[in-house]
């Protein structure tokens, strides 16, 4: 990484001063609970979309050639709809990954 | 889920018994963070940084790319905020359970691990007090930190094929997290889909893909949730489920 441990403190304490506010400020100064039909259901919405837009398409990116991670996905999408654990999921996917990348590495017939 | 039947009320104790199951949950997460990080550049100890001030994964993960790039505090900022907007739900919700008697400094003393799984806990008790939330909160704090320099060493130290594995762990995890609130209801998993559509769009398609990551996240979930809040508001009682009859 380019920048140096100041810089990188920096960027932290921005992340955590506006993380820290969300939790602080409802418990200390507005403390009625949001009644707007429309922000409540707002707010219910993002954390699905959110982690849908940071997984795709970038799973298809994390690992070392697409096809071990298309295989990585296809595993951790099938496994969570039987209702899996994280953990088994997301173990079960690096498994098919590491299978996957170690054939392509040392795999003798070619 | 069983109501307090102490007279002072919840105590550390019960807090931080409460707290070892999300400690557990939160190693393994944070240690897939902590390989994430390493992707990056980010060293042991600033990986263990962020984890500790932020305690947050979406968030974190977020971030990373965005300081690795030199990306503007505004694009930091704003993300965060978007990402971390929930957190505001949760401590609103908290707040009304709240011990009447704590004092300002317990309140925001509690506020700092304020996460989907401590609310998860909390919300299911009668009045929280001081003591039960900072017991509550303690462990998980260490585990989500401890977990994150664990995955960061082992990005460093792990042979580069484990470790490339090893680098799709957190995306694992997130689809074991939407994918079974999306078989239960529609509007969430068209909510998925359109949001991973946009991203796929903001990703490949010319020009479109010069916007860096932090506003791409932005862009998607706001644009997507702002629809379904629209076509699919939640019930009134609840606030966890989208009305099935429309309104």
């Amino acid at each position: 990484m380019e920048i140096d441990f100041l810089t990188f403190l920096l960027y932290a304490l921005v992340c955590a001063l506006i993380t820290y506010l969300l939790r602080a400020l409802p418990l200390v100064i507005f403390r009625r609970e949001i009644t707007n039909r429309f922000v409540k259901s707002f707010i219910y919405y993002v954390p699905f979309a959110v982690l849908a837009c940071m997984t795709i398409p970038s799973i298809f990116e994390s690992t070392g050639n697409i096809w071990s991670a298309v295989a990585g996905f296809a595993v951790a999408l099938i496994l969570s709809l039987f209702g899996r654990s994280l953990l088994t999921v997301s173990l079960s996917a690096c498994g098919v990954v590491l299978v996957i990348e170690l054939a392509v590495r040392y795999w003798p017939f070619q | 889920m069983s109501k307090n039947l102490n007279p002072g009320g919840l105590t550390f104790r019960q807090g931080l018994r409460d707290g070892i199951p999300i400690c557990l949950g939160y190693i393994s997460v944070s240690f897939a963070f902590g390989v994430f990080a390493t992707a990056y550049g980010v060293s042991i100890w600033e990986s263990i940084l962020l984890s500790l001030t932020n305690v947050t994964s979406a968030g974190q993960l977020a971030a990373v790319p965005i300081i690795a790039a030199s990306g503007s505090f505004l694009e930091l900022a704003a993300s965060q905020f978007v990402i971390n907007l929930r957190y505001m739900l949760m401590s609103t919700s908290l707040s009304q359970k709240m011990d009447k008697k704590m004092t300002i400094a317990g309140r925001l003393a509690v506020a700092f691990a304020v996460t989907d799984e401590t609310f998860g806990v909390a919300s299911q008790k009668g009045t929280l007090t001081r003591n039960y939330m900072l017991g509550l909160e303690l462990l998980p704090v260490v585990g989500w930190a401890a977990g994150t320099g664990l995955g960061a060493a082992a990005g460093y130290l792990l042979p580069e094929v484990v470790v490339t594995a090893l680098g799709i762990a957190i995306y694992g995890m997130f689809i074991a997290i939407i994918i079974p609130p999306a078989k239960k209801s529609r509007a969430v998993l068209l909510c998925i889909v359109m949001a991973a559509g946009l991203s796929c769009i903001f990703h490949y398609v010319p020009y479109l893909n010069r916007v860096s990551g932090g506003f791409v996240i932005i862009i998607v979930s706001v644009l997507t949730a702002a629809l379904f809040a629209c076509l699919f508001p939640v019930k009134e009682d609840n606030g966890g489920e989208e009305d099935k009859d429309g309104d």
